[in-house]
């Protein structure tokens, strides 16, 4: 196996980590990762954390029901900003679950073997940051209980949904990449169910991943099928994770509003979605080698690799960001040009100079090799990153609307508790599912990873 | 109109009988409870069991005794009392009783029928009326010294929308914002709801027993110690009944207070005419008009009217030729020292402090040759020749007006002028008063509460206003009310207050008698020429209240004479040659007694400018407080009214709070600030500096607002917040002004700048459009009468409209709209901003009102909004001249309803296709499919949608249910909604003119922001039809769309302003 390899005389190339910890035997890797599962007694931290975010859930529920009781009314948004916070949150989460589908699809097909390890938490973190997602496009709407006018179906009134607006692209791109999504997961997991399966002690854990394995033993036909499906899926999932944030940013740049109004938007959006995701995916890993000891499957290459990715992926946002500026300016659109005054100098400055300042600047540590390294600086990093994309949408969607073309119209948007109660309640939700996720199902995939043993011994013989 | 009347009159006959149930006392319900003890007449019983034949079946002995009040029992689920008994509020004890009653019955009556009202079908539809459709009745609201003739929308027999009566000569066809918000004030349901004494719930009939008993007190005194407090009178009816108790009382006194109209105005006819006159004015025959502080556009008798005349003067090449005069464009200019209506109209507007003016007026006498003299500024001198000498070119074709708050002395010389000008006759002509008996209000007042003071008042009527608090503070009216503890007695032992609400009065009056709506009762009112109106009730009276006239008749010997009577009785005696029945049912149908406007009066001015004492000398340094009334609550009178409370005020955008307005120059010397918050912003919110003002002895604690083009060193005081008992909306809203205005300086007060003193606080004032600046952008087209003759396109000079063939969609036919394609065209040389289609709008379209707090969070719902736009910028170098761009900017006022794109940017976004095009062209909401996204609303670049963030509407409140205008939806939370262009009325018209197979002519639909507006700045129509009056205008060179470089195409199109500023002035 040569590929990915870099060049053998380069001075850092024995430095380089390898993508699995030396020693490791198929028992041991299936035993180790089995184990967070089946065996080992659940640690006092994860109940702590687990009834943390369990509480932020609530409060996401106690948000809805409210909202639900009274109305939009309860946030902030009013005329002329539309849309606020649940628009904010749902472009962020979409684009956090960038990730796992792009480490899936795109870096299997590609054959990159480092993703072995990550890819499995990384599809579930995207399964679950789909779900904190497509809570919003729901709930934001005045009538939610009407909302199911957005889909096709057949209506004795026989009216379709428009299918010019792009909220209605959005139906289709959403729901198909969590539809997606969710298959690629289960696929991948069957095998690992039928290890669990075999190993479960107790009868319910045993009836319950026996029914969720559906009958996977381990023949060759089953492995051929698998990765022929496998292989299908992948490349079905590959062009999604370029659909669905290029469908997403058509929200904007199909509307006149300025500052929404801009052809650069597709690419420019899954490029941040990926940034933002592999960011989400490094916040997570790093906790979670940590806390069960999978220092040797989620080894120090994977890391430097991600933070690699999100420094490729952070250059392509900040020269979206430089076009988007550019291209504003030098339309000579009036109201292109105001809009970006009002970026630079108007009420809500402060806030596209924390943008700048987390997505652009802070990423620049991650040419040094130190730094990639430091895994308390990476975490630290990843969080930064987040926190700047969230501002991106919250620059895009909220202050693009304070002052668009009638200054008449002009106002501000401040969000309320309601606001921050959704917010911070899907994230609460998104850490109750992966701590459930950790507990109940195997974080790193037991097969690829016995796979990449027999490789990585092959490699050494 | 004689169904009306029958039904009213069945109305009120029920309602009696109702009140006579009320008489009876709770014992006798006690006697029912009993009845089932009474003997069995066993004898009737056989006797009833044998005059049957058949089978029967009887359920008890006492059914078969058919025992009358047995038959009732079986009859009702309640007794016959019991039901009337909770029309009043029940207190604790009565409570009891009756739920014990009802417990006793529950045996008997469990089972028994809903209780027995009558309804009855329509066996005969009445003459017209078809139901489902809507009847107009002409009526008329009397308001101050004028009365606006009205035409009230009626769907079965419930007012819902009130129009201007074409046929009047003060409304032509048009309204005002107080006549439409009226109708809400009918349907108040915080309205004073029955008589009451002493807070406890009284029939009439024990009024009108108390009423005869003092009566006969009154009668042997000669009505001494007997005293009438009104407001003005310009009922012929009303003051004819005055009359009547002054003739039957001979000691007694009327009094007449009104807090909002200014005593100048009669008195200053009083100093140049030697009695007190009316003034007419004629702005349509003026060539040039110099207003004094006068907001004659905007409000005083006659304003609407006014704002009619004028506006025919301003329309360039008009559609109409008919509606045009002829001649060149009139030029106005306005001294004034806030920014009003007027001033916001002017071709140039010089903001003077309102002591100032005076000096003024001498000045401009003296330069005209009357004499006198006064001493102005250079800057003010050069502004006085300019308009001294325009108005002596154009002599008998120029006007000068006086502000209703300026004193006599500018009154007296603004009549001095027009003689010397020659436009008596012409611009103006003078009539006798329209107030049935013209008084000095304050004067009048001063001496009821000297003689209450004196103990010479025994019985006092105070009869539709509210002196306690809006008397000066001076006077102290509560004392002259409240128990005196020192003295332990009352000043006066009996006081009988008449008023809607149970107001701060009421609460220290022995009787409170609930005053019936204007479009409840039989009234009548003189317009500002003095034609008379007869006011027509619209519905019988939803509670029970009566009139004013009403409860004056209870002192008489005929104290049962209805309204309706005396209404005709008054004018059979007025016009008595005539055949009666014919001329009241042509007045009726007309809203106007024909030719009753008084005749123009000769009247010989016997006074010399010269002969004025000198003027008061002012000092710059000292700051000059004004009260004016409020623009949109007037004088506390309207401070319950939803609509009217969220109305943005014409020039400050602000709503449901007034606030003490200061200059900017003023402003900045006392360190006054706004900020804006976060929430709701701009569109919304804006913090603004808290002051205490000490003033007169007396502290009112105030939001400062800080307004461009008020004179430096003035602070406008707004009359008519600050209530304290006003009802559910307006109870506490603002500040009360009120607190610290006294007798001898009820318009202007004095006072060194150290009165005002920050309190460090900031309070959230609820402004609507805090931004006035255009960015560069063309908004709104300006220019002058000579650039507009140079280049009558300028409007569109700059517009970058993208060419149609750039479209996407190529090969593509557009849609032809072969029909009809609506249009409106809004001429911004006509708006003066006053806010009438606002509130039109909300009462055709059942637009909620959605408080403060919504406001300030940028929600506010109303269909159609006026932007105010200030010109920023300098045109002169000399920074001492008046046109720095904050201390006199030139003001416009563009409203803005729904475009109606043709390439609409909502429609492409709604994933639902809740808003769509019609085929002719119409933007549609579909509520029902509207899930409410609000991407339509991000992408409306005039952002003109209003959306339903949380419930809005009252869907409890049984009073706002008769309010709604059954065509309109009324919405519910969670959905988009917009201007339709009244999309109702478009579909009445349609179905009319597809019964009779015709076109739609053109006029035939009516908006009802255009039907409202006074200047007929807004025009619909169909744009298709080249000779409908807005494709006449749309074809105007002026005509222009707002951000059509967006390529959205609206229908509504823009004219551009025009003035016609003064050669000479500009140059300077």
């Amino acid at each position: 196996m040569s590929v990915g390899q870099p060049p053998s005389d380069s001075p850092e190339i024995r430095q380089l980590t390898p993508v699995l910890g030396p020693g490791h035997t198929f028992r041991s890797v299936t035993d180790k990762i089995s184990a967070i599962v089946l065996t080992r007694p659940t640690s006092l931290g994860w109940f702590i954390g687990f009834a943390i975010s369990f509480s932020l859930t609530g409060l996401l529920t106690v948000a809805i029901g409210w909202l639900f009781t009274k109305g939009v009314g309860i946030w902030g948004i009013n005329i002329p900003i539309g849309w606020g916070f649940a628009i904010v949150n749902f472009v962020w989460w979409i684009g956090i679950g960038h990730a796992g589908t792009l480490i899936s699809a795109i870096l299997f097909l590609l054959n990159q073997k480092w993703r072995t390890s990550i890819n499995r938490f990384a599809e579930a973190m995207t399964l679950f940051a789909v779900a904190c997602a497509g809570i919003f496009p729901l709930i934001h709407t005045g009538r939610p209980w009407m909302a199911y006018y957005m889909f096709p179906y057949p209506s004795t009134m026989g009216i379709w949904p428009q299918f010019r607006s792009p909220l209605i692209w959005d139906v289709f791109a959403v729901s198909t990449y969590g539809t997606v999504s969710l298959m690629f997961w289960f696929v991948g997991l069957l095998p690992d169910l039928a290890t669990l399966r075999d190993r479960a002690i107790q009868k319910p854990a045993k009836i319950i991943y026996g029914m969720l394995a559906m009958g996977w033993r381990g023949s060759a036909r089953h492995w051929h099928r698998y990765q022929s499906a496998y292989l299908l899926l992948a490349g079905l999932a590959t062009p999604l994770v370029l659909s669905v944030h290029s469908v997403i940013s058509l929200d904007f740049s199909v509307s006149i509003v300025p500052g929404w109004h801009t052809t650069i938007f597709p690419p420019y959006f899954v490029a941040g979605a990926i940034y933002s995701g592999f960011a989400m995916v490094i916040s997570i890993a790093i906790p979670l080698r940590k806390a069960y000891g999978l220092e040797d499957y989620i080894t120090m290459r994977h890391l430097d690799n991600m933070a690699k990715v999100m420094l490729a992926t952070g250059l392509i946002v900040a020269y979206g960001y430089f076009f988007e500026f550019f291209l504003s300016i030098y339309s000579g659109n009036k109201f292109d040009v105001f809009l970006v005054q009002q970026r630079l100098h108007g009420p809500y400055a402060p806030f596209y100079y924390s943008l700048i300042i987390c997505n652009i600047l802070t990423p620049q540590l991650l040419w040094s090799y130190k730094m990639r390294h430091n895994v308390v600086v990476l975490f630290i990093m990843s969080i930064i990153v987040n926190t700047g994309m969230w501002l991106e949408r919250f620059v895009i969607v909220v202050i693009s609307l304070t002052r668009d073309f009638d200054p008449s119209a002009w106002g501000r948007y401040q969000p309320t508790f309601w606001d921050w109660a959704t917010f911070i309640g899907t994230i609460g939700m998104f850490v109750m599912l992966i701590f459930l996720f950790v507990r109940v199902l195997p974080a790193i995939s037991i097969a690829e990873m016995r796979e990449l043993v027999a490789e990585t011994s092959e490699e050494k013989e | 109109m004689l169904d009306l009347s029958s039904l009213t009159d069945c109305m009120s006959a029920q309602r009696q009988e109702e009140q006579k149930d009320d008489g009876r006392a709770l014992d006798e319900h006690l006697e029912d409870l009993s009845l089932t003890q009474r003997p069995l007449d066993l004898a009737a019983v056989r006797a009833q069991l044998q005059s049957k034949t058949g089978k029967q079946y009887w359920r008890s002995l006492e059914e078969l005794a058919d025992d009358p009040n047995f038959q009732e029992l079986l009859h009702k689920e309640f007794p016959r009392q019991a039901p009337s008994e909770w029309d009043e509020s029940v207190d604790r004890r009565d409570f009891l009783k009756l739920m014990a009653a009802s417990l006793a019955f529950a045996g008997l009556s469990g089972c028994g029928r809903a209780p027995e009202q009558h309804i009855i079908p329509y066996v005969k539809q009445p003459d017209g009326m078809i139901l489902g459709k809507p009847q107009f009745y002409a009526t008329a609201m009397p308001f101050g010294a004028d009365a606006i003739g009205l035409l009230v929308e009626s769907h079965e027999g419930r007012p819902t929308k009130i129009e201007g009566n074409p046929d009047h000569p003060s409304s032509l066809g048009a309204t005002n914002a107080f006549a439409q918000a009226s109708i809400l004030n009918l349907y108040d349901p915080d309205r004073a709801q029955t008589v009451t004494k002493a807070g406890e719930i009284q029939t009439w009939a024990q009024f009108l027993d108390a009423a005869q008993a003092l009566a006969v007190t009154l009668r042997a005194t000669r009505g001494e110690g007997l005293r009438i407090l009104t407001g003005i009178v310009a009922s012929p009816t009303l003051a004819a009944q005055i009359q009547t108790i002054l003739t039957l009382y001979p000691q007694a006194k009327w009094h007449q207070w009104e807090p909002a109209l200014g005593d100048g105005v009669l008195e200053g006819a009083k100093l140049a005419f030697g009695s007190y006159v009316n003034t007419v004015y004629r702005p349509e025959m003026a060539e040039v008009i110099l207003s004094l502080d006068s907001d004659f556009l905007g409000s005083g008798p006659g304003h609407i009217r006014y704002a009619r005349e004028f506006s025919r003067r301003r329309k360039l090449d008009q559609f109409a030729e008919l509606d045009r005069l002829g001649g060149e464009m009139s030029r106005l200019y306005v001294v004034e020292p806030t920014p009003s209506v007027t001033g916001s109209s002017a071709d140039h507007h010089l903001p003077l402090r309102a002591s100032e003016i005076e000096l003024f007026a001498r000045a401009l006498a003296a330069k005209l040759g009357l004499g006198g003299s006064a001493a102005m500024p250079p800057a003010v001198d050069k502004w006085l020749d300019a308009v001294a000498k325009d108005l002596q070119q154009y002599r008998r074709n120029s006007l000068v007006v006086a502000g209703e708050q300026q004193p006599a002395e500018v009154h007296a010389l603004v009549h001095a002028i027009n003689a010397a000008l020659g436009g008596v006759g012409i611009t103006l002509y003078y009539t006798e008063p329209v107030e049935a008996r013209p008084v000095n209000y304050v004067e009048s007042l001063r001496e009821l509460c000297t003689d209450i003071d004196a103990s010479k008042v025994d019985t006092l009527l105070i009869l539709g206003v509210n002196p306690v608090y809006t008397a000066p503070h001076d006077f102290d009216f509560v004392s002259k009310l409240r128990f005196d503890e020192r003295n332990n007695r009352k000043k006066i032992q009996t006081v009988i207050h008449v008023s809607s609400h149970f107001d701060e009065t009421s609460q220290y009056c022995d009787w409170h008698v609930a005053e019936s709506h204007y479009l409840e009762n039989w009234s009548d009112a003189r317009a500002f020429d003095g034609t008379v109106s007869v006011v027509q009730p619209l519905i019988a009276p939803l509670y029970r209240t009566h009139s004013t006239r009403e409860v004056l008749a209870a002192f008489t010997d005929k104290p049962g004479v209805s309204d309706y009577d005396a209404v005709r009785d008054r004018l059979k005696a007025a016009s008595p040659s005539v055949d009666f029945e014919k001329f009241w049912r042509k007045t009726l149908n007309e809203g106007v007694v024909a030719s009753s406007a008084f005749a123009p009066m000769n009247v010989s001015l016997k006074f010399i400018p010269a002969s004025l004492p000198a003027a008061k000398e002012s000092s710059a340094d000292e700051l000059e407080f004004l009260f004016r009334p409020d623009p949109c609550i007037y004088d506390g009178r309207f401070a319950n009214n939803g609509w009217l409370q969220e109305l943005p005020k014409p020039v400050t955008k602000l709503t449901w709070d007034n606030a003490a307005l200061v200059s900017p120059k003023t402003a900045e010397k006392l360190n006054l600030t706004h900020s804006i918050p976060s929430r709701g912003g701009e569109h919304g919110q804006i913090l603004s500096n808290v002051i205490d003002i000490w003033l007169s002895g007396s502290k009112v604690t105030a939001a400062a607002w800080i307004l461009p083009g008020q004179a430096e060193g003035v602070v406008v005081l707004p009359l008519g917040y600050g209530r304290k008992n006003a009802g559910y909306t307006g109870t506490n809203k603002g500040f009360n002004a009120y607190a610290v205005r006294v007798s001898n300086a009820l318009w202007a007060a004095t006072a060194p700048s150290t009165t005002i003193r920050k309190t460090g606080n900031d309070y959230p004032l609820a402004c609507t459009q805090y931004h006035f600046n255009m960015e560069g952008r063309q908004i709104l087209a300006t220019g002058t009468l000579e650039e507009y003759r140079k280049n009558p396109n300028f409007a569109n000079e700059h517009a970058e409209l993208p060419p149609k063939e750039l479209s996407l969609y190529t090969g593509e036919a557009e849609f032809p709209y072969t029909r009809d394609k609506w249009a409106m065209a809004i001429d911004l040389n006509s708006c003066n901003g006053c806010n009438a289609c606002v509130i039109a709008c909300q009462a055709e379209n059942n637009i909620p009102v959605v408080g403060k707090d919504q406001v300030m969070r940028g929600r506010e719902m109303h269909w159609i909004r006026i932007d105010r736009y200030y010109k920023a910028e300098s045109k002169t170098n000399d920074p001492s001249s008046y046109d720095a761009s904050l201390d006199n900017p030139e003001t416009f006022f563009q409203p803005v309803p729904c475009q109606q794109c043709e390439n609409a940017p909502c429609e492409q976004v709604c994933p639902v296709g809740a808003t769509a095009h019609s085929a002719e062209g119409l933007n549609d909401m579909t509520y029902n499919r509207c899930i409410g996204t609000r991407y339509c609303s991000n992408n409306c670049p005039y952002k003109v949608r209003r959306f339903n963030f949380l419930r809005f509407q009252d869907w409890e409140t049984p009073q706002f249910k008769l309010l709604r205008n059954p065509e309109v939806t009324v919405r519910s939370r969670g959905v988009m909604e917009k201007c339709t262009y009244c999309v109702q009325r478009i579909t009445n018209v349609r179905i009319e003119a597809e019964k009779k197979n015709e076109p739609i002519r053109d006029g035939a639909i009516v908006t009802a922001c255009e039907q409202a507006c006074p200047t007929q700045a807004i025009v619909f129509g169909n744009a298709n039809d080249p000779s409908s009056r807005v494709a006449k205008l749309r074809a105007q060179q002026r005509n222009y769309t707002l951000l059509g470089e967006l390529n959205s195409r609206p229908r509504t199109t823009y004219l551009a302003v025009v003035r016609n500023p003064n050669p000479e002035l500009e140059k300077a």
